[in-house]
């Protein structure tokens, strides 16, 4: 049991360094800076083999029959299998399993798995691909998301019984999850005519957000060693090594003891990397051929070795007072969840439950469905679910300001939701929300200057269209636009989620050390630097090592829902405390402080035991000698609840995060080319943990915004993605992306660890809206669709097909 | 594969280097796979994100889009080769650790061959012509913020280092790895 009643030591980042609040270098930045960081895609062994894999070039169809014997008869290949050498479970998945590990029966994505190879060169595991044989009959594509959900003629993805059911998400047909909400007059059975009639101005909408990919710039890779005890050894890049090894051992047919997985470097995840890619693949054939297997994938094998982000479309319709008051809201979202389930379902949870935003609003109808189509599969990315419907209700706020005549920004605050509020789940929100003065605070930074002051108005390169030279300041006008998100933190409804850690207490050449052991996957957020942080406030010793994750401790779950300072965090702090008291009964075993010393006048700070009464009792090296205290433990986050399936309410969410946007573009009007001038962004995060780190998640999350708002999206015709490569998926550049200002407010959440929030996905939610409001404010075309394409500013139709 | 072969030899961070490799191979995976040399990192195949960056005769030039063939009989300096001999590290390499012009840290040796081939170039760069000599290259994680205030930062380090040589860090430990020696 942690003491809660222990203080941390008053006044101690003075004592001891680089604890929480300040701004310690990154343990892993040196090795990332020399090169010698190893990434999965850097892992060798000098006798392993190279994996590859044979996909389906079909959408959707039917295999007839595999024929590998052409590929096994090339010298250097080692194994080829197929869906009939899955050792055990067949199928996968997050949620549902409901994913093959190689198709049977049929493909539903172009992209899918069937066959894997293992080959002494990566050339020959190309070449044995040719080589097998693969008899399909095609399918007609289930391309259209909205038909999937509504028509029930729609031809089936998954054949009627292929599934086991998930009562609890209502699956049925193509939906993956229907959930709709029903507060106010709606839920008492009202109709949208009645409901409409106590509003004196009623706006509509329909809105499109395309699929964005998480183009984290290290490809999918990963190490399977074959151990001697029949089980293996996986070094892989993923997001939660204990989710990977839950889903794996069962397809191997092992027990999950030998299934060990080891966290290699993370090249970038972003929600990426929640799902399973090659791991099962490379195990299979690790054990199978008895040598190290090693997959790397390349960028355009990338764009079908992950899940994207769901594209969605929203049909909206807001009611209002004259005055701004909001009356009613509906909200239609129809999320495209591709060919198997991955995140789908949580998707669905928070689109649904965030679907209108922090806003007050008495009345609301919502309808959210997460779909099967045999288009790319779709699942976690930064912000999943909240980001769709943050552009389609932020977009509904500026259509209502524009109808009534009154400011946006106004608006937002007349109806902002507050510490108190609830949100349409009926969920209170239990902590600090200080909508309205963010949004003061983003109205009232400075504005970058006018065009007109700058010393050099017509150089091309502040212009849209940079260097390219298509303007010299003719056409260009500028635009402001506001966009406020709500995002829940941490993993909802119902799930008990929880992290491990493991603290060690030692002396170490006579200094105290400390080691953190956690199974927590570092992508680049910065997880092991506040590990590091916590450990030192905590036990008042600076030399605190992080060992490598791996599942040799207990689960840390998923670096994803900004969930991982929280909850490792939580943790890291947890197993520290029980360190700490078993400290303090040492001190008072040693007969240092009287029988009846309370723990709370104790602390640890420059590596000493201190009494708030007496000073300094003993340093750390002294008390401890050649004796080591280590605690584990497990931190769970409060309890939430499953939306009930009719009327969606329950509090199924941890926290709620809030960012807010201020965006300032420039627009080339004749061109459709836009120049985002500022994005300046005001965040409450609760604490502080790092100021460094912090500002670069808000910058990272900003920067992936403004890419769905102006240039990212996977396009896919009749299931087949067309861009498939960095050259035709285009993510922003430093030249692309203003300088970014950030203000930081620390209104402390009173359920977390040191109060801090999750932050690194409410900035993706808002950069959106702020930037499409922008761009609208500068030309006044109604811009439906992000990203914003140059022909929805010019006024033309998109060209067809 | 009886592909046709050839010997090649150039100087890898200073240090004499032969392979034998087909006319195909990419420089990236010579240096790779070849020479053990997994710094220089491969983020797109395609010439586009700059993750690959290295240094032929001190000009930045992308490994992915070269044969190793054609770096036979020149200098490659890869992130590996930026720090001094003795171990200190390179203006750049201090910067972009300092400043925390990095999360993942997958497309920093891009960076740092950029930056530091730029700054041979420009020591005194203003905060635009930084922004510029990186527009070629990809970072998904930051948002470029702190990797410009690392470009300005190494300028300064740069120029005081004359004056006041700065020992490394020590070097953290980092996940489990298993590396070609
Ligand atoms: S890998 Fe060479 S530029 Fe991207
Ligand atoms: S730090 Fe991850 S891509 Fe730049």
């Amino acid at each position: 049991m942690a003491s809660t009643s222990t203080r941390a030591p008053v006044g101690l980042s003075s004592v001891t360094r680089d604890g929480i609040g300040a701004s310690p270098r990154r343990p892993d930045g040196t090795l990332k800076v020399t090169g010698e960081f190893a990434y999965s895609s850097d892992m060798w062994m000098e006798d392993m083999l190279w994996g590859a894999t044979l996909r389906s070039p079909h959408p959707h169809a039917e295999i007839l029959g595999i024929d590998v014997s052409g590929a096994l008869r090339l010298p250097g290949v080692y194994a080829v299998l197929t869906h009939e050498d899955v050792p055990g479970e067949k199928r996968y998945g997050l949620e549902y399993r409901d994913q093959p590990v190689l198709a049977f029966g049929k493909v539903r994505y172009k992209g899918e798995p069937v066959a894997i190879v293992a080959a002494d060169h990566p050339e020959t595991a190309r070449r044995a691909l040719e080589r097998i044989k693969v008899d399909y009959r095609v399918l007609e594509p289930v391309s259209d998301a909205r038909r999937a959900a509504l028509d029930p003629d729609c031809p089936l993805v998954h054949e009627e019984g292929s599934l086991p059911l998930h009562e609890e998400h209502n699956q049925r047909g193509n939906r993956v999850r229907y959930q709709p909400i029903r507060t106010g007059a709606f839920a008492d059975g009202a109709s949208v005519e009645e409901v409409r009639a106590l509003a004196d101005v009623v706006v509509t909408g329909e809105y499109e957000v395309g699929m964005q990919d998480q183009a984290f710039l290290g490809p999918e890779s990963g190490l399977a060693v074959p151990a001697e005890d029949g089980g293996v050894d996986l070094y892989i890049a993923t997001q939660w090594l204990h989710v990977d090894q839950r889903q794996i051992a069962p397809c191997l047919g092992l027990p999950a003891d030998k299934v060990r997985l080891t966290l290699a470097g993370v090249g970038g995840a972003f929600g990426a990397r929640e799902d399973l890619s090659m791991q099962i693949h490379a195990c299979m054939l690790a054990l199978h051929t008895g040598k190290p297997v090693k997959f790397v994938y390349n960028r355009e094998e990338s764009f079908f070795g992950h899940v994207h982000r769901h594209p969605a479309t929203m049909r909206y319709e807001h009611g209002a007072k004259r005055d701004g008051t909001l009356v009613y809201a509906t909200m239609e979202i129809v999320l495209d969840g591709g060919a198997y389930a991955s995140a789908t379902p949580a998707v669905v949870g928070v689109a649904s439950s965030l679907g209108i935003g922090p806003y007050e609003v008495p009345h609301v109808s919502v309808d959210a469905y997460g779909v099967y189509t045999t288009n790319p599969p779709c699942g976690a990315m930064r912000g999943f679910g909240a980001v769709q419907a943050c552009f389609g209700y932020e977009s509904q706020m500026d259509r209502l300001a524009a109808e009534l005549g009154m400011d946006p920004v106004d608006l937002r605050i007349k109806n902002a939701v507050s510490q108190g509020s609830r949100i349409i789940t009926g969920q209170e929100i239990d902590m600090p929300m200080p909508m309205a003065e963010m949004l003061r605070r983003a109205r009232e930074m400075p504005l970058p200057p006018d065009r007109s002051s700058l010393p050099a108005p017509s150089d091309p390169r502040t212009l849209p269209g940079g260097v390219a030279n298509t303007s010299h300041g003719e056409g260009i006008v500028r635009g402001i636009g506001y966009g406020v998100g709500l995002k829940n933190l941490c993993f909802s409804e119902g799930f008990d989620d929880y992290s491990t850690a493991r603290v060690r207490l030692e002396v170490v050449g006579g200094e105290p050390a400390v080691t953190v052991h956690t199974a927590a996957a570092e992508v680049g957020q910065g997880l092991v630097t506040v590990k590091g942080q916590i450990a030192r406030t905590e036990l008042g010793v600076e030399r605190v090592t992080i060992l490598p994750s791996d599942t040799r401790v207990g689960s840390a779950g998923s670096s994803s829902a900004s969930r991982q300072s929280y909850m490792t965090g939580g943790a890291v702090k947890t197993a520290c405390e029980a360190v700490r008291e078993r400290v303090f009964a040492l001190v008072r075993e040693r007969g240092l402080v009287e029988d009846g010393h309370p723990d709370a006048l104790l602390s640890l700070s420059g590596g000493k035991v201190v009494s708030a009464a007496e000073g300094v009792l003993i340093s750390l090296a002294d008390l401890l000698g050649g004796e080591a205290i280590e605690e584990t433990r497990e931190y769970h986050h409060r309890p939430t609840q499953m939306l009930d399936p009719s009327r969606g309410q329950g509090s199924s969410h941890t926290q709620f995060g809030m960012c807010v946007h201020r965006a300032v573009v420039d627009v080339d009007v004749e061109l459709g080319l836009v120049k985002v001038v500022a994005l300046d962004a005001v965040q409450d995060v609760g604490k502080v943990m790092h100021p460094q780190q912090l500002a670069g998640q808000i910058q990272g999350a900003s920067a992936q915004g403004l890419g769905l708002a102006l240039m990212e999206e996977i396009q896919v015709h009749d299931g087949v993605i067309r861009n498939p490569s960095f050259t035709d998926y285009l993510i922003p550049t430093i030249l692309d992306t203003p300088p970014m200002r950030i203000d930081v407010l620390e209104h402390p959440d009173p359920h977390a660890p040191y109060g801090l929030r999750g932050a690194g996905e409410p900035p993706t939610l808002s950069s959106t809206p702020a930037i499409v409001a922008a761009v609208r404010n500068a030309t006044g075309r109604p811009l439906t669709h992000a990203p914003v394409r140059p022909e929805d500013i010019v006024g033309i139709d998109p060209p067809q097909g | 594969m009886n592909e046709e072969t050839h010997e090649i030899r150039l100087r890898v961070n200073g240090v004499p280097r032969a392979a034998t490799v087909p006319a195909r191979r990419l420089l990236s995976d010579c240096l790779r796979h070849d020479l053990g040399l997994t710094g220089t990192h491969v983020g797109c195949e395609h010439g586009v994100c700059g993750a690959c960056t290295v240094l032929l005769d001190g000009r930045p030039v992308r490994s992915c889009l070269m044969f190793a063939v054609g770096a036979d009989g020149h200098e490659v300096t890869t992130v590996e080769g930026l720090a001094a001999a003795d171990g200190t590290p390179h203006p750049v390499q201090r910067a972009f650790r300092e400043c925390h012009g990095l999360q993942c840290g997958f497309c920093t040796p891009g960076f740092l061959t950029v930056v530091a081939a730029f700054l041979e170039e420009n020591p005194e760069p203003t905060e635009e012509q930084a922004r510029e000599a990186i527009g070629g290259n990809l970072c998904r994680c930051t948002g470029y913020v702190n990797i410009v205030r690392a470009v300005l930062r190494a300028a300064e380090l740069r120029r005081a280092a004359g004056r006041d040589p700065q020992a490394g860090d020590p070097a953290p430990r980092g996940p489990v790895r298993r590396q070609r020696p």
